[in-house]
């Protein structure tokens, strides 16, 4: 692909940019209490007397975050760290109630790894994963609520984050969002963090720096907490602006942390925190190293599904599906799960081998299906059609009993009112007429009512073959089969 | 040798958000010097190929089971805060 480049007044600037992107694991307890993480609750519900750091209180490991972080860092073929150390990270916050974070600073439990990144222009690009370490989330401040008070709920805090680590691989705003878009993809397939930006439950820190192409590493800043794939490339794309302009007027690029205004659509310096940067992190005497062996690392392997990739490729190797339709199945599992119940289905009602059938039901899938699940603004597993039903819809066209056409005034029917096919097929008179004699009835009704037109099409206007089945078609409110009225109707044509 | 000298001491008690009178800065320096000083006795002891030891007891992390079994006490949490409002936790403005 094209190479993105900031043009400066002096000449081309490249970005480098690096995700440490922040997961809420998936998991009913906090990584060290067991107070609820569910969503929505009412203010300090979900609080431990752990969670709000009350004195004498200890910390104990949730087994389920330490499997979900190992089968993350699987995900992402990653190596995974028998041995690693909970640190503490100090701090001072309204939300941190323990004024320190309990995270892994040394000695993380998932080492280096690789992302894929599916660009626009269908090619592929490598990301290195630098390392992923478990670490508690800290509550929630709310500053607009009263003039004089900042209210905090400490519901969030003590909930399991996976912080994951990229290598400052990325080169432009697109492959930023493409690595987010296929992180969050993988994290969903396997179930570690559901991937939810609005909620919250996956957060963007993006590293951004600039240089001249060939030289060495530019001084970055870190844009926090950037909650949307748009986002994120919107705040790269001005980040790298600001940065050219200080380094064209002679200026110094100053390493801070800044925040990206969605409204403004600008970053701007998080002021008064520099002084805060000081963690002294210290190995968290209240917790043991976390140690286990191979078998739980094989438990945790044998626990992932297919995996997006190697799912894209079974379904364009195997099943024969066009590249584009594979990769829009694929960047959902809900979407897999429907495509590969419905061509099982369909497959075995029609007699056939899935990969028979599979490429015309992904076209009816990605297309017809989605369209319509876009349109009223539905998710695949809220489809008033489900699977079986669509896999129906689809046998019924691949015995000849309805046309491709007319399917999609079944599907439209089906759509609104969740009715089988074959009812609604069987109700409004929607079946194929593949009657030879019926057919060559109407077409010799046809025939004999339009003689102006014979006469062209015999004069050599043959385009108009389209005319007469056309008038075909309406003439049997299109249940006419296509095929056989094709047949039929060109020797009639040339007497 | 570490020196910790009046200026260490005002910061480090500023990260720790601990109010340190000026005139006790330099008497605290002098005696956190003494007492890195005698930790740093520790550095006469040959150390190579030993494993940092993370507890004196031979104990392994205790794992818990992924069960909600705690929570649902709002008041309990809140008792001793200064002030709390509609459940949440009330604290003074913590941004301009």
């Amino acid at each position: 692909m094209g190479k993105y480049i900031v043009q400066g007044a002096t000449g081309d600037f490249e970005i480098v940019l690096g995700l440490e992107v922040h997961a809420q694991v998936i998991s009913n307890a906090k990584l060290f209490s067991g107070a609820a993480t569910e969503f929505g609750a009412e203010p300090n519900a979900q609080v431990s007397l752990v969670d709000a750091a009350m004195p004498g209180m200890l910390p104990t490991i949730n087994a389920e975050c330490i499997r979900q972080a190992v089968r993350t860092g699987l995900a992402l073929g990653a190596q995974i760290n028998k041995f690693s150390v909970f640190d503490r990270k100090n701090y001072f916050y309204a939300d941190l109630p323990q004024g320190y974070q309990i995270s892994q600073f040394k000695h993380p439990i998932v080492g280096e790894g690789t992302v894929t990144l599916d660009l626009a222009d269908g090619s592929t690009k490598e990301v290195g994963i630098e390392r992923i370490h478990l670490e508690q989330d800290a509550g929630k401040s709310m500053h607009d609520q009263h003039p004089q008070y900042t209210y905090v709920d400490l519901n969030r805090s003590g909930v399991a984050l996976m912080e994951i680590v990229s290598k400052p691989d990325m080169r432009s705003p697109e492959e930023a969002g493409a690595y987010l878009t296929k992180l969050r993809t993988i994290l969903r397939y396997i179930g570690s963090c559901d991937g939810n930006m609005e909620q919250g439950s996956m957060r963007a820190d993006v590293n951004v720096s600039v240089r001249r192409p060939g030289e060495p590493f530019g001084t970055r800043c870190e844009i926090k907490n950037v909650n949307s794939i748009r986002f994120v490339r919107q705040a790269i794309e001005y980040e790298a602006q600001r940065q050219v302009d200080i380094i064209e007027a002679g200026g110094k690029v100053d390493q801070e942390t800044r925040l990206f205004d969605p409204n403004k659509g600008e970053t701007r310096s998080m002021r008064s925190k520099e002084e805060a940067h000081d963690y002294r992190y210290f190995p968290d005497p209240d917790l043991l190293p976390v140690e286990f062996d191979d078998a739980f690392i094989e438990a945790a392997r044998a626990s992932l599904p297919e995996l997006p990739d190697h799912k894209k490729a079974r379904f364009v190797e195997e099943l024969g599906l066009p590249d584009y339709n594979a990769s829009v199945l694929v960047a959902e599992k809900e979407s897999c799960d429907y495509f590969e119940d419905l061509i099982a289905a369909l497959a075995k009602k029609v007699g056939k081998d899935v990969k028979d059938v599979a490429a015309k039901a992904s076209n009816w899938v990605t297309g017809d299906l989605f369209g319509a699940l876009n349109k009223a603004g539905k998710s695949v597993t809220e489809s008033p059609v489900s699977a079986a039903q669509g896999a129906d819809l689809l046998a019924l066209i691949e015995d000849g009993t309805i046309s491709g056409r007319i399917a999609k005034d079944v599907f439209e029917i089906m759509f609104e009112t969740g009715k089988d096919a074959d009812v609604i097929v069987e109700e409004k008179g929607l079946k194929q007429v593949s009657d030879t004699g019926e057919i060559e009835k109407i077409i010799d009704e046809v025939i004999a009512a339009n003689p102006g037109q014979l006469e062209q099409y015999r004069a050599g206007k043959d385009k108009l073959i389209g005319f007469f089945v056309g008038q075909v078609m309406k003439a049997t409110g299109g249940k006419a089969n296509p095929g056989l009225v094709n047949q039929l109707l060109k020797p009639k044509l040339d007497g | 040798m570490s020196n910790i000298d009046k200026a260490t001491v005002a910061k480090i008690a500023r990260l720790a958000r601990i109010k340190i009178e000026d005139e006790k800065l330099e008497p605290l320096a002098g005696e956190l010097n003494n007492i890195l000083g005698w930790v740093e006795q520790l550095d006469e002891v040959n150390t190579d190929n030993i494993e940092p030891m993370s507890s004196v007891v031979d104990a392994k992390l205790r794992w818990r089971a992924d069960e909600v079994t705690d929570g649902d006490k709002q008041q309990s949490v809140l008792k001793n805060a200064p002030r709390g409002e509609y459940g949440f936790f009330a604290v003074p403005k913590v941004i301009e």
